[in-house]
Order: C-alpha cells, then sequence, then structure tokens
C-alpha cells in the first residue's frame, strides 16, 4: 500500500454511495397519472340559472340527444383567458353546441367577461356554488367535456383547450359517430 | 406579471452565477486582474436578483395570486398573512429557491468579509461558491420553477399542509437552510486552498468563524425541527430518528468536529488532510440530506415532493460537487506532513478523540438511515430502523465522548501535564457526582442506571466548562470571545445533556380511557378531564377539551387539547395541549372518541424537557459569540493573533 492509496479510499467509499443512490433511484416509485374515473359514464345532470337570460334555466335534460360540450371557466382563470380565443374558432367552425359553466364567479364578472371578449357558448349557466362542478370532480378551470347523443362523457380536457386538441382528439368522435 | 418578473430575475441570476463561477474558476489562470475584479459585481447582480425573485414570491402569495401553480398548492384564501409568507418555504420549490437566496446572503458575507485575503483565493473561493450556485440555479428552472403559472386554474389555493401551519415550522427551515448552506463556504475554502495547492494553516483560521456561525444556524434549525415534532405531532417524544431528522444532524455532527479540528489546524498545524476531509464531508452531507428528502429514495413523513427525475438531476450534481472535492483530495492531500508533534495527554490528542468519536456517530445514524436502502437495493425486502438500533448504537460513541471532554476543556496544548490537572479533573468530578446523586434520588425516583451517569456527566461539562473563564477573570486577564463563546456551548451542551437523560428515564405517561368527569392518575398528578366544546379557528374546525392538571390538591394547570379538521384539506390534526414550566411538561392529547362521553387520552409528565432545547438555544448562543470573535477576522492584525492564541494556549495549563 503505498501512501496515496490512504486518500482515495473517501472517493472510492463515494462512488459506491452513488451506486447504491443511483440502484435506489431507479426503484422509486413513479408518479402516478389521474384519468378521470367520469370518460365513458352518463354525464351528471344540471339544471343551473341561465347566466345571459335572466330567470331562464340551463339544464343537461335539454340537450338530451345531441352532441354537445360542457366548458367549465371563470372570469377569475388565466388559462381560461387564453382558451377564450380557441373557444371563438371552434364556434366559428363547428356546430357542436359549447354549454358554458360559469365557476364560482360573480354574475356581473362573467358577464363583462364576455362582453368584453365575445361570447363563444351557445348558453351559459352560473355555477356560483359551485355544486356541478363538484359533480362533474372539475379540480381546475379550465376543464372541457364532451357528451354524446346517450349522455355519455366520452372526452374530457384538463387545462386549455385550443384548435389542435379539438381537431385531433375531439372532432373525430363527432365526426366518426356521424358517419 | 410578477411571477414572470421572478422568473426572468432567476434567469439572470444564473447567467451571473455562470459569470461569478467561471471567472473565480478560470481568472486566477489567466493572469488577467479585470477578470478577477469583476466577480464582487457579479456576487452583487446575483444577490438582487435572488432577493428580487424571492420579493416576487412573496407578492404572489401575499396578493392570492392562485394562477401560480406553486401559490395555489400551498396556500388558500383563508390562510392567514403570516403562513402565507412562511408558504415560500412550505415545499419543494420554494425551497430552493430559498436555499439559493441563502447561499447568496453567505456569498455576499463573504465577499464583503475577505476583502483583505490574497485576491486569487478569494477568487477561487467565489468561483466554487458560483458553481454551487449555478447548480441549485438550473435545477430549480430546470426541474422546480416556483412561477410556473397553473393550467388549469383554481378559484382557490389548495392550502398549506396543516402541518406546516405553526410558527416554530415557519422559522425552521430558513435557519436549517442558513446551517446547511454555510457549510458550504468552508468547503469552498478547503476547495479552494487545494486547487491553489497552499495547505498551510491561513486556510483553517480564515474558515473558523464562518464554520461556527452555520453550526449555530445549524442548531438551531434542528432544535426548532424538534421543538415543531414534540408539541405539533403531538406524540410526546423529541426525537424520532426519522430519515430526514437524521439528514440534519449528520451534517451537525461533522461540522461540530470540524470546528474543533479547524481550532486544532490553526492553533498547531496539525490533522491538516483530516481537517479538509471533514470540511468536504460537512458540506457534501448537507447535499446529500437534500438528495435523500427530494427524490423519493427515502420514505419519510418529510418527503412531500419526491420525484424520481428530480433525484437524477440531484445525483449528477452530487457526482460533480462530491466527487470533484473528494479527487481533488485524493490529488492533493497526499502532499501534507505535519511537522509538530504532541503527547497523548496533550489537548490535541483529546480533540482527536473528539473528532473519532463525533465521526463514529455520524457513521451510526448514516449506516442506520441508508439500511433500509441497502436491503432494498440488495432485493432483501424493506427494513425498518427505529429507535431500538439508534439509541444504544449513538450512546456507545457519545458516552466517552462527553467524559473525555471534561478532562480535555482542562489539558494544555502540545504537551499535556496528567499532574497539573489533576486538581480540577477530580474536583470538579467529585463534585458533579455529588449533586447528581442528590438530584436523581432527591427530585425523581429513578430505576434507570443511566441517569445518574447522564446527570454527573452533564454537571461535570458544566462546572468543568466553567474553570477556564473563572480562573482568567480571578487572574486579572482578558476573556476573549472565542473562550467565552467556547465554555457557553459548552454548557449548553452540559443543559442538553442533563435534560435528554432526566427526561428519558423519568417520563411518566398513560395511555388510557376517560369519562368526562372523571380523572387519571399519574405520578403525583391527577389529570380531570372536564369537558370538551366546538370552536372555530381561521381555516379549520376544531373539537377542543379541557383537561384540569391537579398537584396536592392545587390546580397545577388547565390544559385545552384540540382535534381539528382543516376546510381545505380535509386532514385530521391532533394539537396537544402543553403545560411547559422549566422543570417539567405537562401534556395532554385527544385520541378517539370512544362514546359514551369517553375519549382515549394520551398523558404525559415530561420532567426537565426544556433543557433539551434550552440547552440547544444556549449551544448555539455560545456559537456565535465565538463566531464573532474580532481575532478571527482580521488577517492584517496577525501579531495580536499569535498573542492572544498563545495567552490561550497557556492559561488553561497554567
Amino acid at each position: 500500500m503505498s501512501k496515496i492509496n490512504r486518500f482515495v479510499l473517501p472517493l472510492a467509499g463515494f462512488a459506491l454511495l452513488v451506486v447504491l443512490l443511483a440502484v435506489g433511484l431507479k426503484q422509486a416509485p413513479e408518479k402516478g397519472i389521474i384519468i378521470s374515473p367520469l370518460v365513458g359514464k352518463p354525464a351528471p345532470g344540471f339544471e343551473l340559472p341561465d347566466l345571459l337570460q335572466p330567470g331562464n334555466k340551463v339544464a343537461s335534460s335539454q340537450y338530451q340527444g345531441q352532441w354537445y360540450l360542457v366548458n367549465v371557466w371563470g372570469s377569475w382563470c388565466v388559462a381560461c383567458r387564453v382558451e377564450h380565443e380557441a373557444l371563438l374558432q371552434i364556434k366559428a367552425q363547428s356546430r357542436v353546441p359549447i354549454i358554458g359553466i360559469d365557476w364560482n364567479d360573480a354574475d356581473d364578472a362573467g358577464l363583462e367577461w364576455l362582453s368584453k371578449l365575445g361570447n363563444p357558448y351557445t348558453r351559459v349557466a352560473s355555477d356560483s356554488e359551485g355544486r356541478t362542478a363538484i359533480a362533474y370532480g372539475v379540480t381546475a378551470a379550465p376543464e372541457s367535456f364532451l357528451i354524446n347523443p346517450d349522455g355519455v362523457i366520452v372526452k374530457k380536457q384538463t387545462g386549455v383547450m385550443t384548435p389542435e386538441s379539438w381537431q385531433r382528439d375531439f372532432l373525430p368522435l363527432v365526426a366518426g359517430a356521424a358517419r | 406579471m410578477i411571477p414572470e418578473i421572478g422568473h426572468f430575475a432567476l434567469i439572470l441570476a444564473l447567467l451571473l452565477a455562470l459569470v461569478q463561477a467561471g471567472f473565480g474558476l478560470l481568472g486566477p489562470r489567466s493572469g488577467q486582474p479585470r477578470y478577477v475584479e469583476a466577480i464582487p459585481f457579479a456576487v452583487a447582480g446575483q444577490f438582487v436578483f435572488t432577493a428580487l425573485a424571492m420579493g416576487c414570491l412573496v407578492t404572489s402569495f401575499v396578493q392570492y395570486d392562485f394562477s401560480v401553480k406553486y401559490v395555489a398548492e400551498n396556500s388558500n384564501s383563508a390562510l392567514p398573512l403570516f403562513y402565507r409568507i412562511s408558504a415560500l418555504w412550505g415545499a419543494h420549490e420554494g425551497s430552493l429557491l430559498l436555499w439559493i437566496f441563502v447561499l447568496s446572503v453567505w456569498t455576499v458575507a463573504v465577499t464583503i468579509k475577505s476583502r483583505s485575503l490574497p485576491q486569487s483565493f478569494m477568487a477561487r473561493v467565489l468561483g466554487i461558491l458560483g458553481l454551487l450556485s449555478v447548480g441549485f440555479l438550473l435545477f430549480t428552472l430546470a426541474t422546480s420553477n416556483p412561477f410556473l403559472r397553473l393550467d388549469p386554474a383554481v378559484p382557490d389555493g389548495r392550502d398549506l399542509n396543516p402541518v406546516l401551519q405553526d410558527f416554530a415550522l415557519a422559522i425552521h427551515p430558513p435557519m436549517l437552510y442558513t446551517g446547511y448552506v454555510g457549510l458550504s463556504v468552508a468547503f469552498a475554502f478547503a476547495c479552494a486552498a487545494m486547487i491553489e495547492g497552499k495547505l498551510d494553516q491561513t486556510w483553517a483560521r480564515w474558515t473558523r468563524p464562518w464554520t461556527t456561525l452555520a453550526w449555530s444556524f445549524l442548531t438551531a434549525g434542528i432544535a426548532l425541527g424538534s421543538w415543531w415534532a414534540y408539541y405539533e405531532l403531538g406524540w410526546g417524544g423529541f426525537w424520532f430518528w426519522d430519515p430526514v431528522e437524521n439528514a440534519s444532524f449528520m451534517p451537525w455532527l461533522v461540522s461540530t468536529a470540524l470546528i474543533h479540528s479547524l481550532a486544532v489546524t490553526d492553533k498547531r498545524g496539525l490533522f491538516k488532510s483530516w481537517t479538509l476531509l471533514l470540511a468536504i464531508c460537512g458540506f457534501s452531507l448537507s447535499l446529500l440530506g437534500t438528495f435523500l428528502v427530494r427524490s423519493g429514495v427515502l420514505v419519510s413523513v418529510h418527503s412531500f415532493a419526491a420525484d424520481p427525475t428530480r433525484g437524477i438531476f440531484i445525483l449528477a450534481f452530487l457526482v460533480l460537487v462530491i466527487g470533484g472535492a473528494l479527487a481533488l483530495y485524493a490529488w492533493r492531500a497526499p502532499l501534507l506532513k505535519s511537522q509538530a508533534g504532541f503527547e497523548i495527554t496533550s489537548r490535541e490528542s483529546f480533540l482527536l478523540f473528539n473528532n473519532i468519536l463525533l465521526v463514529i456517530a455520524a457513521a451510526v445514524i448514516f449506516g442506520g438511515t441508508m439500511a433500509p436502502m441497502v436491503s432494498d437495493a440488495l432485493g432483501q425486502g424493506a427494513l425498518s430502523v427505529g429507535p431500538q438500533y439508534f439509541n444504544p448504537s449513538f450512546l456507545l460513541p457519545v458516552l466517552p465522548l462527553l467524559a473525555l471532554l471534561s478532562v480535555g476543556m482542562h489539558a494544555g496544548w502540545k504537551r499535556g501535564n496528567l499532574a497539573r490537572v489533576r486538581r480540577p479533573v477530580l474536583g470538579t468530578l467529585a463534585l458533579a457526582v455529588a449533586l447528581s446523586v442528590a438530584v436523581c434520588f432527591g427530585a425523581y425516583d429513578f430505576d434507570a442506571v443511566l441517569m445518574p451517569v447522564g446527570v454527573a456527566l452533564g454537571i461535570w461539562i458544566a462546572l468543568s466548562a466553567l474553570v477556564d473563564p473563572i480562573d482568567r477573570l480571578r487572574r486579572g486577564l482578558s476573556l476573549p470571545a472565542g473562550i467565552l463563546g467556547m465554555s457557553v456551548a459548552h454548557i449548553g451542551l452540559a443543559l442538553l445533556t442533563i435534560g435528554i437523560t432526566v427526561v428519558q428515564s423519568a417520563t411518566k405517561e398513560l395511555d388510557t380511557a376517560v369519562a368526562i368527569g372523571s380523572s387519571a392518575k399519574l405520578g403525583a398528578y391527577q389529570f380531570r378531564f372536564d369537558s370538551t366544546k366546538a370552536m372555530e379557528g381561521p381555516n379549520y374546525s376544531a373539537l377542543q377539551a379541557q383537561v384540569t392538571v391537579l398537584h396536592g390538591g392545587k390546580v397545577a394547570a388547565v390544559l385545552a387539547p384540540q382535534k381539528r379538521s382543516y376546510w381545505v384539506q380535509q386532514s385530521p390534526m391532533t394539537e396537544a395541549a402543553i403545560s411547559a414550566r422549566w422543570d417539567r411538561d405537562l401534556f395532554a392529547a385527544m385520541g378517539e372518541d370512544l362514546g359514551n362521553k369517553t375519549w382515549s387520552l394520551r398523558l404525559q409528565v415530561r420532567p426537565l424537557i426544556q433543557f433539551v432545547w434550552f440547552g440547544a438555544l444556549i449551544m448555539m448562543i455560545g456559537g456565535i459569540i465565538s463566531g464573532l470573535d474580532r481575532r478571527y477576522r482580521v488577517p492584517k492584525e496577525a501579531r495580536d493573533v499569535e498573542l492572544v492564541a498563545g495567552a490561550a494556549a497557556a492559561g488553561p495549563a497554567a
């Protein structure tokens, strides 16, 4: 044993430790991805005050038998502001009605938002207490649910909907069924 | 907008850190002084931008900006302002930002205080600190950015983990991080000395105050964590050998060893390569602690942000930093030779034992912490290592450490004359044993052998720590801050030892079912369960019990333990009630509702438990007094330093 060996020992010990840590890291559990349990299940029914026509109700039963998109948003939601442009485009291009659910919002703020930015929605329901959003398992906005004529949720988008994701993930489902 | 400014500030800080690292490490070799002269500007700029980033995140929390993912995940509109601010370091991303900010503060302090050191040496020190900063900034920006917006957004935040809504825990991370990160200064000084190849004892002298201050913060951080665990987790203990606790305790033990070995290297030029290795290991263990907590490799109550991708990044960073430093050590350390010798009874030799025993203690904890991982990696299945392992194996090195401490404090440098120190050693020992027996028999009906032993060791240390300062004052000598701080810290250790010993061997506890209106007896105390009532906090609702504790017919305390339910996270929390007095704690926690107005209650009487934290506090104060000693600060006054050091060396033996 020459003298230098003694001073290499800490480095060797550390190398051993690194191997151990690397093995440990490989075995560390992976993060799970949450898939909505609602996809493939009947959409929860709702009957809420109409934001644009006071006194009227927006109800899921009114759309039984046709394709429609439920979009949960709020004027407090920055991401919804981003999504808004995409929804306006989708409205211009497709005939699928979009039902907006104004979640946890003051009616005034919601109306101001729509008058300032344009209205992409066929109807807008005011869910100021958030009961419908809870029924849909919404944890954050925006979220969108595509519902088929049988009232079943066939697709869910968590986060901002883009024209691309609409074209790629949603429209083929509607078109495929129509054929 | 504000989060984006914070994000951008972090990117600018990264660029400046790159400049600091590049100019610091390569500048001195280029022979162009302007590179080296530019470094302080990079340091200052980095401080400004990390402070700006901190300010942006605080603003987002204060203004309830739930569009920021980190804010939404760690606060809520009902969360009080104080916890909205402390929520900044309530989880992984913000903790990292705090880490970076603290590193920047230390770097600025080193830059300002060390202007008189050789320029090329300082450049390298700052270069290494810059490199660490680059690593952490990259890590934050690439894997753990606290400024990301939340998509999809939420109307309200998920709230700060209720466990973290507590005053002690709000200030525990900054303290602990200041300690962890402070060890990087000793690390940088050691690496710079190795790169320069100038391994005389001067680097050790320059390092001493930084290490001592970092150690003080580490002490405070660990003590706060333990205090929090005691009254917030409601388990009634103060130390659980949890992997995360161990991760902070190992650097503490090693830096304690480092403080002592730096003293020897500074004063006598001995243990040079050993001191280098300790300086590397101290900081490496704090980095390793970060890895263990953040990567999900070890499962613990604390690993709130386990994520394997982050683990890979930290592991690569560990390899670069620790591997690099150890390679440097393997290359440079063989050049070191110590000329001076010392006798077996000298202070040097006692400090050598101190170092060996402290490192053994750290190794014992390291082994216990890593064992579950090793057994997992070898496919042996999960193995759990608990207090049954840690308590006895930790005592094995620590008992002789405490015993040798008292003797060592009386020994002189270079050659210890046993005959001369016999009187103070035996005198203090006899007094300590007598006092210990009196206390243990008088105040507690003890049945553990260790109790009088531990109390005697504690008293012995306290008495021994007083001998030198009293002797100096009586002879009209000055009492330098370094020596005063040392005595204070050792008295703190004595109180800690006495506290741990007594609370471990004389605690009485009882888990029992008690109906409202009846009472339970525990030792000399009577716990009467009076009533329960519902109540509301700012962001939780609770059921609160009233327990009156009687001692000798008189009311000693009225306790109000709670079972809380936080609205947002829905998790039930046990809020133990503790009545603390200097000589005992009375403790009550609510268990389950057994129906029929009967609850299971956990009742405890814990003597002297306050000594544990009080002792740690005194240790911290001692460290700060010592760290601020002017003698370590100014290389210009080298002559004074030698004179005082000479007096210090002659003092105890004379």
